[in-house]
């Protein structure tokens, strides 16, 4: 994986509430490389859709960027090093779909209006040309009667064909990486799988990268290349699929993976995380994870940092493998 | 590193209060205002019904022909400007009060009936509402002030009448909107017997909205008496109101800038102060925009300290 | 449509048929009508006259068949202060109030939209500070002062515009700047509220992250959204200027349209011309309402038409 097409370095987000300093996410470094696919796991508040929504350049008040910095293809995009706003790579290079697509689209305009925008801010089409390329993205991502849908609002749309059109904006622009995240949360479990069939499709179509960003392990299973595991605003395990559900480092992942159904495997029951995340108002030092840990030791009050399990696979534990008594189920 | 949450919760809110400077000093003058009504007795210099031939249209002290007997200058008949503002402040803040009261009194319980019975009772209530809205204002104020004769009775009836319709709306969208929440339908499900259930359950959640409508819409009262007495159709003579006061000033523009400029300040005075204080108070009340605002001033401070 | 526009209708018509019963009630039985609506230097035979006009010797119902009936009709009577029919004088006055509400409000529409939109573009910035001070100033402003005002400071002072009446472009600047002051000030604070609402949807988000500059996704995708809104405020402020501000700035600057002449009417004890005025504009009232709910379904597609 020499050179990667983003590199995220020591990212800090932290969110000034009124009942203090929240560090959402505390010092994220992750590369990704060109046509690769990479899983963003952990569950609500760990962190991951904030290190999202700072790549992307959409950290609001009262959020901000505290230290660290983003690259793309070595060009500094987000925190340290930039100079200037970044054009024609948000949008046009890297692009977004979000968690929620009944109101991810204007609901005012239609849907060839909003993918139109896109056709001609980024390919320079218009008028019967950029109606011709819209309908052929519709149809890339599967919907039917395209010419026709063209003119319909979002409210004419079911929630899957809603991430549909989602989709096909966020390729519209031909990019090189789509940050979706939690793309099939708010779907039915049917549409879930036809979604990621597609952004599997594509990806391989297109030689896309994607960054899928997730609570559920099995999403992750099935179309990713890496997984980066993260807790309490901070990566603590990243490694290839087949290595971490093979060999999980940090128990935190052994009980993720533990807590995930699955079909092939007859298991007898599932194993539930107790506790709850840490507070990241007055972030705990050394690992997070200590409090609710089965293999809890004494060295884990102090900080943690990421150690290799092996080619690309690294883990911050020191308790290791078989916290949960288990390994790999 | 974070600052350790204030115990006293009033005094969190004050110190929250005094990061908004106008705010504050809104409240300042709210209060100061509110004090000179009170106090009108024994804070005004003069009577501001006496009058002194000798001494009339003086101009404002800082004139040269203006004196510290009257800070705000005289009118037409010599009366003190500066007495009848503070009087004045009694008639506006009066009526403004009872108003209000009498409005979000019935507003209220026509609310809390309509989100309560629903139904037919709620559609037909609200329908009244809307026919009410709809009303011509203050030109309807005018036929009725044409009929029954001017006066702050009449104008307090006539401004209540045509007012608590907000309130209704108000009340009735909460009402309505709290009762479809669990815990509510929770209450009824048990057998908690309705009156229980709106003083438990929903009158808490109605404060804080009533509240901000009320300060609202008093400002509106404000300056609906205020045009109307300027028209001749609301306080009479000998009581004092700003709008008469800058009525009977307005023969006198040429002459005397003083007898309509004081007058309207005070209105403006009123109005703003108040208008600042809620628009902190709305921020204050949402959640989501109080954590904004917090943010915001962070960051203003780490910019100040990053540039000193 | 048409379904919605009838049950519209109907609606209206119960807001007239409302204003119709209040005003009889309030001219009736507040005292004895015959005194009440005409001067006291009125003949017995004209007095009579008028009794057996609106029916006195009959049972009240007939008497407010016969009023709705004369109202059906428009026909207010004979204004006793004009001594013409008081529709003749309402239309010859309207043309006036409409040409300074339109004026007014134009003003008020024209630049809310830009200021709002700068507002919102940094909440807390600069901008957005002054906008919303001048604001929160524009409306604690009564407008019969800010009217006397202006007309002490570029009437009397500078001598640049004249101090009243009609006639030249010049009469209508001071009385249209004071009325549009209010709604202004009111349109603005809107914009700028509904603006940041809006920049905080989810769909802008996207929007963001498609790349499109702020400049576009205000013009493209915020104004439009907040257009339904807007549209609706800037009906109930048409509403409230045509029934209260039009009335105290035509005072002030003594500009002959409908609500000066009311308070003239009220002032000379002439009830049937203000009978007619106030019937007059809560026709106008209704109207406008019909108008704006239409319109607003126009706009957004998500509303249902039935």
């Amino acid at each position: 994986m020499n050179d990667p097409l983003l590199e995220i370095d020591d990212l800090r987000v932290d969110f000034d509430t009124r009942a203090g300093l929240v560090q959402a996410v505390r010092g994220v470094s992750l590369t990704l490389g060109r046509g690769e696919t990479l899983g963003l796991v952990g569950e609500s508040g760990s962190g991951k859709s904030v290190t999202a929504q700072a790549v992307m350049g959409l950290i609001d008040v009262p959020g901000r960027i505290a230290g660290g910095a983003v690259r793309w293809n070595g060009m500094p995009l987000v925190g340290e090093g930039v100079r200037r706003r970044p054009r024609r790579i948000w949008g046009r290079e890297i692009t977004m779909i979000f968690q929620n697509p009944m109101t991810s689209l204007n609901p005012l305009m239609t849907v060839g209006a909003q993918l139109g925008e896109v056709i001609h801010l980024y390919l320079g089409l218009r008028g019967a040309a950029a109606r011709t390329r819209a309908a052929e993205l519709l149809d890339a991502v599967g919907i039917s009667g395209a010419s026709r849908r063209l003119d319909q609002y979002p409210h004419e749309f079911s929630g899957g064909m809603r991430q549909r059109v989602m989709i096909a904006m966020a390729i519209a622009s031909e990019p090189r990486l789509l940050i979706a995240d939690e793309p099939t949360t708010a779907l039915d479990v049917t549409i879930q799988a036809q979604i990621l069939e597609l952004l599997a499709g594509l990806q391989e179509k297109l030689g896309l990268s994607i960054i899928l960003i997730t609570h559920d392990l099995g999403i992750v299973a099935g179309l990713c290349h890496r997984v980066a595991v993260m807790y309490a605003g901070q990566i603590v395990e990243t490694g290839t699929v087949d290595d971490i559900f093979a060999r999980p480092g940090h128990p935190y992942t052994q009980g993720l993976i533990r807590s995930t159904p699955r079909l092939d495997a007859v298991e007898d029951r599932l194993v539930s995380i107790d506790g709850t995340p840490p507070g990241l108002r007055t972030p705990p030092e050394g690992c997070a994870f200590r409090p609710r840990c089965p293999a809890a030791q004494a060295a884990c009050h102090a900080p943690q940092r990421l150690a290799s399990h092996g080619a690309g696979h690294v883990a911050c534990c020191r308790a290791g493998v078989d916290a949960w008594d288990v390994g790999a189920a | 590193m974070t600052q350790a949450r204030p115990h006293r919760p009033l005094r969190a809110l004050l110190a929250e209060l005094w990061q908004d400077k106008p705010a504050a000093l809104g409240l300042a003058v709210i209060l100061a205002i509110v004090a000179m009504a009170i106090l009108a007795p024994l804070v005004a210099p003069y009577d501001p019904a006496d009058q002194s031939i000798l001494s009339r249209l003086t101009p404002p002290v800082w004139n040269d022909r203006g004196s510290w007997e009257h800070i705000l200058g005289t009118d037409n008949l010599g009366r003190d400007v500066f007495s009848r503002l503070i009087w004045g402040a009694r008639t506006t803040l009066t009526i403004g009060g009872l108003t209000c009261l009498i409005a979000a009194g019935i507003g209220t319980v026509v609310g809390l009936w309509a989100g309560f019975m629903g139904g037919r009772t709620d559609s037909v209530l609200m329908r009244l509402v809307d026919i009410q809205v709809s009303f011509p204002g203050i030109l309807l104020i005018l036929l009725v002030v044409g009929v029954l004769g001017p006066g702050m009775w009449t104008l307090i009836i006539v401004l209540s009448v045509t007012n608590w319709m907000v309130y209704a709306r108000l009340v009735r969208s909460v009402v309505s909107s709290t009762r479809q929440t669990p815990y509510v339908e929770a209450a009824e499900v048990i057998g908690c017997r309705p009156s229980r259930v709106i003083f438990v359950h929903i009158l808490p959640n109605l404060v804080s909205p009533l509240l901000t409508l009320l300060i609202l819409e008093f400002t509106n009262i404000v300056l609906a008496e205020a045009a109307v007495s300027f028209l001749g159709f609301g306080v009479q003579p000998p009581d004092t109101s700003w709008g008469l006061d800058v009525a009977s000033g307005r023969d006198y523009l040429f002459i005397a800038w003083w007898l309509v400029t004081f007058p309207g300040l005070a209105i403006v005075a009123t109005v703003l102060s108040i208008n600042l204080f809620a628009n902190w108070l709305r921020v204050t009340t949402d959640p989501e925009e109080r954590e904004k605002r917090h943010a915001r001033t962070v960051a203003a401070r780490r910019r100040r300290r990053g540039t000193a | 449509m048409t379904d919605f526009i009838l049950r519209r209708l109907f609606q209206g018509f119960l807001v007239v048929f409302g204003v119709t019963t209040v005003v009889f009630v309030i001219t009736r039985l507040a005292g004895d009508p015959v005194s009440l609506m005409l001067p006291l230097s009125a003949s017995d035979e004209q007095r009579a006259a008028f009794a057996a006009q609106i029916g006195l010797d009959q049972p009240i119902w007939v008497q407010f068949l016969r009023f709705a009936g004369d109202v059906a009709l428009l026909d207010f009577g004979d204004s006793l202060w004009q001594r013409r029919p008081a529709m003749e004088v309402v239309f010859e006055r309207l043309p006036n109030t409409a040409l300074l509400i339109a004026a007014g409000l134009g003003t008020a529409v024209v630049l809310s939209i830009p200021l709002g939109a700068i507002a919102a573009l940094r909440p807390g910035g600069l901008a957005d500070r002054l906008t919303t001070s001048i604001s929160l100033l524009g409306l604690a402003m009564p407008q019969f002062w800010l009217g006397l005002m202006a007309i002490m400071i570029f009437s009397v002072t500078l001598k640049w515009l004249p101090t009243s009446g009609i006639g030249t472009p010049a009469h209508l600047v001071l009385p249209a700047l004071t009325l549009a002051m209010t709604p202004l000030a009111r349109f603005t604070m809107m914009v700028r509220a509904a603006m940041i609402d809006e920049m905080n949807t989810q769909y802008v988000k996207t929007a963001r992250a498609k790349g499109l500059g702020l400049g576009r996704i205000l013009r493209v995708h915020t104004l439009r959204n907040i257009m339904v809104p807007f549209l609706s405020i800037s009906g109930w402020e048409l509403i409230t200027t045509l029934s209260g501000y039009t009335v105290v700035v035509e005072t002030v600057f003594g500009w002959p349209g409908l609500g000066l002449t009311a308070v003239q009417a009220i002032q000379r004890g002439d009830l049937f011309l203000v009978q007619a005025i106030v019937f007059s504009i809560a026709l106008m009232i209704v109207c406008i309402g019909i108008l704006m709910d239409v319109l607003s379904k126009m706009i957004d597609p998500r509303i249902e038409l039935n």
